[in-house]
């Protein structure tokens, strides 16, 4: 999770790089710097639509009150904040941490994934106990050590087969 | 008169389709060859009666009837005929008897193949195909009847199927018209392939559950319903991508995959019909994981059924006459119902679907391939959770949450790394047996030269290290599939003396799942490369410019010449063109014109300009514009690196999938192979 | 997955399958529930409406009050409208409501309470100024009034409840006249 953060610190660094635009002036708020914060958040009233690409006027007025709350010097945080404040945490992207329930989304997914993986490992390992081999396939034991050789002269079988 | 017929048609395939289930459960249990052959007939006779009544459908969009609803609703007297057409499952009646139509059509086929020796899946089969059907149709027939007249009852406009008392017929002067959104050819041919996909799925479930019910778990039901599972994962396919295409020159927010719950909700049983697919290929092998197959192919059903309804029922947009429909319930009780019947037959048939030989290495292609099962259904895990935690977080504490890209992106991609990882090792490894030395020695060029790749990348385009692991493995698998392709034709070379391409060619002829395989996984890394470029280095920007003003992103230079606005009567829509010029540098390129389509109805539209090459798109959108005076207007501009590499990489996918599904010409090679292959010390060069 | 060395054909254990049974019945009966809360609106008229709380806007009280709960009101008739400034329907209807308002109000029977629904606190204060809005409103914080109501909120949609608490009369879209609230408000009196 650390390493996205870092990729996304990275994206937005090299983002801003190269789109510090003739645009930007000392003491306007750019489109880029609202944007920046309007793509954290969801539009209130449309399903699914992040709020920097929302076409509805609705949408307009709040990147327009992201402006006037950056040009009163707040903080991205408190920005995002003043939003779930006023209408519920269905804004942000994603569920926040704030509250113990949901931890389930961010836990859930790995312990099932972690049980999966634990019964997987178990069934393999039992499946390939040494009594296999006393099964009479010895033999394709040393075939199955596939070397380039072993690859070709199977091929080359294979392909007289079907000749 | 006309709707009449369309719907008694429908009631008359409705209570054709129940009349099979029942002769088809009688001559099953009571061993009557010929009322198993009468379900059999009124299987096939689902089919012709769907198309009379999907003519009556597509006869009254064409025709301008807006007396009835669902025309009403989905066409309007400008649409030209073709999207009247497609206007079919533009709607939620439409599509449910859309699906149904593509049910039958199917079944039918099925069913019409030699039985000879599986006979006895036959009855079952029908059973499964008309109880899916019965339950479609009957939506259409009780709840959502696309032949739904509007009648004028004491003032009042009210929608009846027959005509009230004192009732006149009502018929408004014009449509709604489809939402201009999908008129778009993206989504005229998506949701049609999305459904074909789903609906191909249900042959492999049918023939799962025939197995089942009577017993005979061997892999038989695998080897025919192998064909359909790879069609119905070509359309699935080609479905998710056209609508990401869609997606990306439509919606106008520069992406082409939101994570948006219906995306997700085609994208699960993807999930599992990939895994689904490479499983198969263990039972085929080596006669192991007989049970786990059962349960994907279920899954698979049942997640074909839940996306239906979560594409289809609204249950996750805000659609306000969802809230007293009975197809939610209807849907949730069928799932419910189906579930519960498989895993019930599967616990009961549980000790015959014992694996037959054991598994020697966990290195072995098969433990590898297992992996791989895992690693999908955790992608699958995580796509559930995430769908259905808004819905359960609403229920326990009443607060509505979003789950979205960040969540899915950071939850994925270390899997979808991983798979990539296995990409590159599983074509080496060995059926049965390998081991790390066996499989290093086959690896450790590649890794190198992938390694090398990776360096050079380090001190010419980036220094992320997520991108570098990206493009590691991304060289890593072609590397290493290209190879297998190189030694295959090598040896061809070697043992028939052939030019190189004639052996290619009968190389990949004699052994297309093998070879088609590989083409899909080259195919996956050209997609990753353009996910791995949009997704880490998308630049964008947005201001406003005036006349002749310029503006400069990545290394293009953008000059803004002017908007332009006028009406479009015939079409019912006000067009806004800018005009942009693209330099390179100082070398002018093209002209480039983002526009803005307001339609009368109110539905806005976003129609970017693009430049395309293979190092990025510059992607404009016209965001808003001055009136003419100030001549002053507004965009969103996107650099979007390599993303022409996913569409690329998705024909390529399409055409692998295609090249691999394509029935063979010759049915005695096929059981000459499969004869071979029945050998469990079956090495993995003839697959 | 429980494979056993034996060659014998086994069934599945039986916890594993009572497991498997708990699991899969409780994921169905989470989800229909889910699906239940989702699809339906949680005040159903002639039952009675959960309570919630109105902090009012500045400018705007009940009573002194800046800030009461549903049930305080209990007593009178209650009309709940819900709407907002970038909707174009309650524009239309919002002097009518205003209308109705100054109509009834003496009768000092009645309230009117408006619910700012997603807004802007700018566009908010000016659509209120524009219409002359003179009946307490507060906005929908956390959009808790909203989903209370109708989780699929489409503004203007207007509640009506009794003396009693109990919900009358629910207005999906907006009001065609003054008369229309009037007669409505007088036949639950």
């Amino acid at each position: 999770m650390k390493k996205f953060l870092y990729a996304f610190a990275f994206v937005f660094i090299f983002s801003t790089f190269f789109t510090g635009l003739a645009l930007a002036q000392s003491n306007v708020v750019t489109d880029d710097e609202v944007n920046a914060i309007a793509h954290k958040l969801y539009c209130p009233v449309c399903q699914n639509t992040p709020l920097d690409v929302c076409p509805t006027d609705a949408c307009h007025d709040w990147r327009e009150q992201i402006r006037g709350m950056i040009a009163e010097g707040k903080t991205e945080d408190e920005i995002l904040q003043y939003f779930v404040d006023q209408f519920g945490d269905r804004v942000l992207s994603a569920p926040p941490v704030s509250t113990k329930f949901n931890w389930i989304i961010y836990i859930l997914p790995p312990i099932i994934i972690l049980a999966g993986a634990i019964i997987l490992f178990r069934s393999l390992r039992e499946w390939t106990t040494p009594k296999t081999i006393e099964a009479g396939l010895g033999a394709d034991g040393s075939e199955s050590s596939a070397s380039q050789d072993d690859y070709v002269a199977r091929l080359e079988e294979e392909l007289k087969k079907q000749k | 008169m006309i709707p009449e017929f369309g719907f008694g048609i429908a009631i008359l395939s409705f209570l054709v389709a129940i009349y099979s289930i029942v002769a088809a459960i009688y001559g099953a249990t009571k061993k009557s060859p010929s009322m198993v052959e009468s379900a059999r007939r009124g299987m096939l006779l689902t089919f012709p009666l769907l198309t009379l009544s999907a003519a009556v459908l597509i006869y009254l969009l064409v025709n301008n009837h807006f007396e009835v609803a669902f025309v009403y609703d989905v066409t309007s007297r400008s649409m030209p005929t073709y999207l009247k057409v497609t206007a079919w499952w533009g709607g939620q009646a439409g599509s449910l008897l859309f699906w149904s139509w593509l049910l039958s059509a199917f079944a039918s086929a099925v069913t019409l193949r030699k039985w000879d020796r599986d006979v006895e899946f036959l009855p079952w089969v029908v059973v499964i195909c008309s109880v899916t059907l019965v339950f479609f149709l009957g939506m259409v027939v009780f709840y959502e009847n696309p032949f739904t007249r509007y009648w004028l009852v004491n003032g009042n406009v009210e929608p009846h199927m027959f005509q009230p008392a004192l009732a006149t017929l009502f018929t408004p002067g014009d449509g709604n018209g489809l939402n201009p959104l999908l008129r778009h050819p993206g989504m005229i041919i998506h949701p049609p392939m999305l459904y074909l996909g789903f609906v191909s799925y249900v042959i492999p479930y049918a023939f799962a559950m025939a197995a089942l019910i009577t017993g005979r778990t061997d892999d038989r039901w695998i080897r025919l319903t192998r064909r359909w599972s790879l069609w119905a994962w070509l359309f699935l396919s080609a479905g998710l991508v056209l609508g990401g295409r869609w997606a990306y020159d439509v919606l106008g927010w520069g992406g082409y995959w939101g994570w948006d719950p219906v995306e997700i909700a085609a994208f699960m049983p993807w999930l599992t019909g990939t895994a689904f697919l490479h499983s198969v290929m263990i039972q085929e092998k080596r006669g192991l994981l007989k049970h786990w197959n059962m349960v994907l192919v279920i899954m698979t059903y049942e997640l074909v059924i839940f996306g239906t309804f979560l594409t289809r029922s609204g249950v996750l947009s805000s659609v306000h006459a969802f809230a007293n429909s009975p197809i939610g319930p209807l849907f949730m009780g069928y799932v419910s119902a189906t579930l519960i019947g498989s895993i019930a037959l599967v616990i009961y048939r549980w000790p015959t679907l014992r694996g037959e030989t054991e598994m020697k290495s966990m290195l072995s292609r098969e433990a590898l391939f297992l992996l791989n099962n895992l690693l999908f259904i955790s992608v699958l895990v995580i796509c559930f959770v995430g769908v259905i935690f808004p819905l359960v977080s609403e229920l326990l504490t009443g607060q509505k949450v979003t789950v979205g890209p960040p969540f899915y992106e950071r939850a994925t991609a270390p899997i979808f790394a991983s798979l990539m990882f296995l990409m590159g090792v599983a074509p080496l490894s060995a059926w049965g047996n390998s081991t790390v030395k066996t499989l290093g020695r086959a690896m450790w060029k590649s890794a190198v030269l992938a390694g090398i790749v990776t360096v050079a990348l380090f001190f010419t385009f980036t220094r992320n290290y997520i991108a570098l692991a990206g493009f590691f493995l991304v060289a890593l698998v072609l590397s290493v599939t290209l190879q297998e392709f190189w030694r295959g034709v090598r040896a061809r070379q070697r043992a028939q003396n052939e030019s190189f391409f004639t052996s290619l060619v009968r190389l990949m002829g004699r052994n297309r799942r093998r070879y088609g395989g590989y083409i899909i996984h080259i195919s996956m890394m050209l997609m990753a490369i353009g996910i791995l470029g949009i997704e880490l280095f998308q630049t964008e920007t947005q201001g406003t410019l005036a006349a002749g003003e310029s503006t400069k992103i990545a290394e293009y230079n953008l000059v803004f010449k002017d908007v332009a606005s006028w009406d479009n009567n015939d079409l019912e829509v006000n067009f806004t063109r800018a005009t942009i010029q693209v330099y390179k540098g100082d070398q002018y390129i093209i002209d480039l014109h983002p526009r803005k389509d307001m339609y009368f109805s109110g539905q806005p539209m976003s129609i970017p300009g693009v430049y395309s090459n293979l190092q990025d798109d510059l992607y404009i959108l016209l965001v808003d514009w001055q009136p003419i005076s100030s001549t002053a207007a507004t965009f969103k501009i996107f650099v979007n690196p390599l993303v022409n590499w996913l569409w690329l990489g998705s024909v390529l996918f399409l055409l692998g999938i295609i090249f691999t599904a394509w029935p063979d010409r010759d049915p005695a090679e096929e059981t000459s192979r499969r004869s071979v292959t029945r050998n469990a010390n079956q090495p993995s060069a003839a697959d | 997955m429980t494979e056993e060395k034996t060659n014998e054909k086994k069934g599945m254990p039986i916890m594993t399958q009572v497991f498997i049974w708990v699991f899969v019945v409780g994921l169905l009966v989470l989800v229909a529930f889910g699906l239940r809360r989702a699809q339906n609106p949680m005040v159903v008229v002639g039952k009675p409406i959960p309570d919630f709380n109105l902090v009012f806007y500045e400018g705007y009280e009940y009573n002194g009050q800046k800030e009461v709960k549903l049930s305080d009101l209990q007593g009178k008739v209650v009309l709940v409208n819900v709407w907002a400034s970038w909707c174009k329907p309650c524009e239309q209807e919002a002097p009518d409501l205003q209308a109705a308002w100054e109509l009834l109000k003496d009768s000092g029977d009645v309230v009117f309470v408006g619910v700012d629904y997603v807004d802007t606190p700018a566009g908010a204060s000016e659509y209120l100024t524009k219409f002359n809005i003179t009946f307490p409103n507060a906005p929908d914080l956390k959009s808790n009034i909203s989903s209370i109501l109708n989780r699929q909120m489409g503004v203007p949609e207007t509640y009506i409840i009794d003396r009693k608490g109990i919900l009358q009369q629910i207005q999906i879209g907006p009001f065609t006249s003054t008369e229309e609230i009037v007669f409505i408000i007088q036949s639950i009196q």
